[in-house]
């Protein structure tokens, strides 16, 4: 790409006016880009995707807590029992409930996603029945977990 | 321009069954843990190391820690190329990307060396 300016795309050459050797530079993105996002009213079956996303990423960083905890708790007794004053502190527990919440969410979600794959509930209005039901269930599952284990 | 130099199989459609198999060995994994936990109220060390030193599940966790860097990899892969692209970052968006793959697979790599090594010395 040196050489040239950052404001330009590059495009298949089917897509080009100019006819040349592989991708040629054709056109410049200085056209309108509408994606205000604040301003989107996004379906639920959006939100619930971007959010099965997101605890992705938050699970990528959370697994080394996780693995962390199993780590010392199984390493000797006084591991297990740091382990056990660790999660015992309000912000630590906090986090770890917040980690299972994503851990929940990506699973309940990845079902749902599976079964897409399959067609079943691919529809318009299945996709929002669907993104209602992984949320219900989610809060479902991770309330019983909080009051379990608070 | 993105491309799929870095992704895991270099096929979108391997990396899409890939991404799925191993979220289903995953899912199975977490049920199986939390349904330990759930069967042993108020647990102690002995029981959590007898439950994670059987052969059985050594096999299963060492599967799971695997399917884990595979899984995220996959995930943090198609994260990036979506987001840290020319449209968003500018010219030096590819770089940024590169730094970012780099990292993430140090971390994976990391998680596998331990995951590995927390099940297999038990």
């Amino acid at each position: 790409m040196s050489g040239i300016s950052s404001d330009s795309i590059w495009l298949d050459r089917g897509r080009c006016r100019t006819g040349s050797p592989n991708k040629v530079f054709c056109m410049h993105t200085h056209r309108p880009v509408n994606l205000a996002l604040t301003k989107f009213s996004f379906p639920l079956a959006a939100i619930a995707s971007i959010t099965h996303r997101v605890t992705g990423v938050a699970l990528f960083v959370g697994v080394a807590a996780l693995l962390y905890l199993l780590d010392i708790a199984l390493a000797s007794d006084e591991g297990f029992a740091a382990a056990q004053s660790l999660l015992a502190q309000p912000l630590i527990k906090l986090v770890f409930i917040a980690i299972l919440a994503a851990l929940t969410f990506h699973i309940v979600a990845g079902v749902k996603h599976l079964l897409l794959d399959f067609h079943i509930g691919d529809s318009v209005g299945a996709a929002k029945i669907g993104a209602q039901i992984s949320i219900v269930v989610t809060i479902v599952i991770v309330a019983a977990a909080g009051v379990w284990l608070w | 321009m993105v491309n799929n130099v870095m992704s895991l199989s270099r096929s979108g459609l391997k990396d899409f069954v890939i991404q799925r198999a191993t979220a289903v060995v995953l899912a199975l994994y977490v049920f199986c843990i939390v349904g330990f936990y759930l069967a042993n109220p108020g647990m102690d060390r002995a029981t959590l190391l007898g439950y994670f030193s059987s052969l059985p599940m050594k096999v299963f966790s060492i599967m799971a820690v695997l399917a884990t860097v595979a899984h995220a990899w996959i995930g943090m892969w198609t994260v990036g190329t979506d987001y840290i692209r020319e449209h968003y970052f500018g010219a030096h968006a590819t770089t940024f990307r590169v730094v970012y793959q780099v990292g993430c697979l140090l971390v994976l790599f990391v998680y596998a060396l331990w995951g590995i090594d927390i099940f297999w010395r038990l």
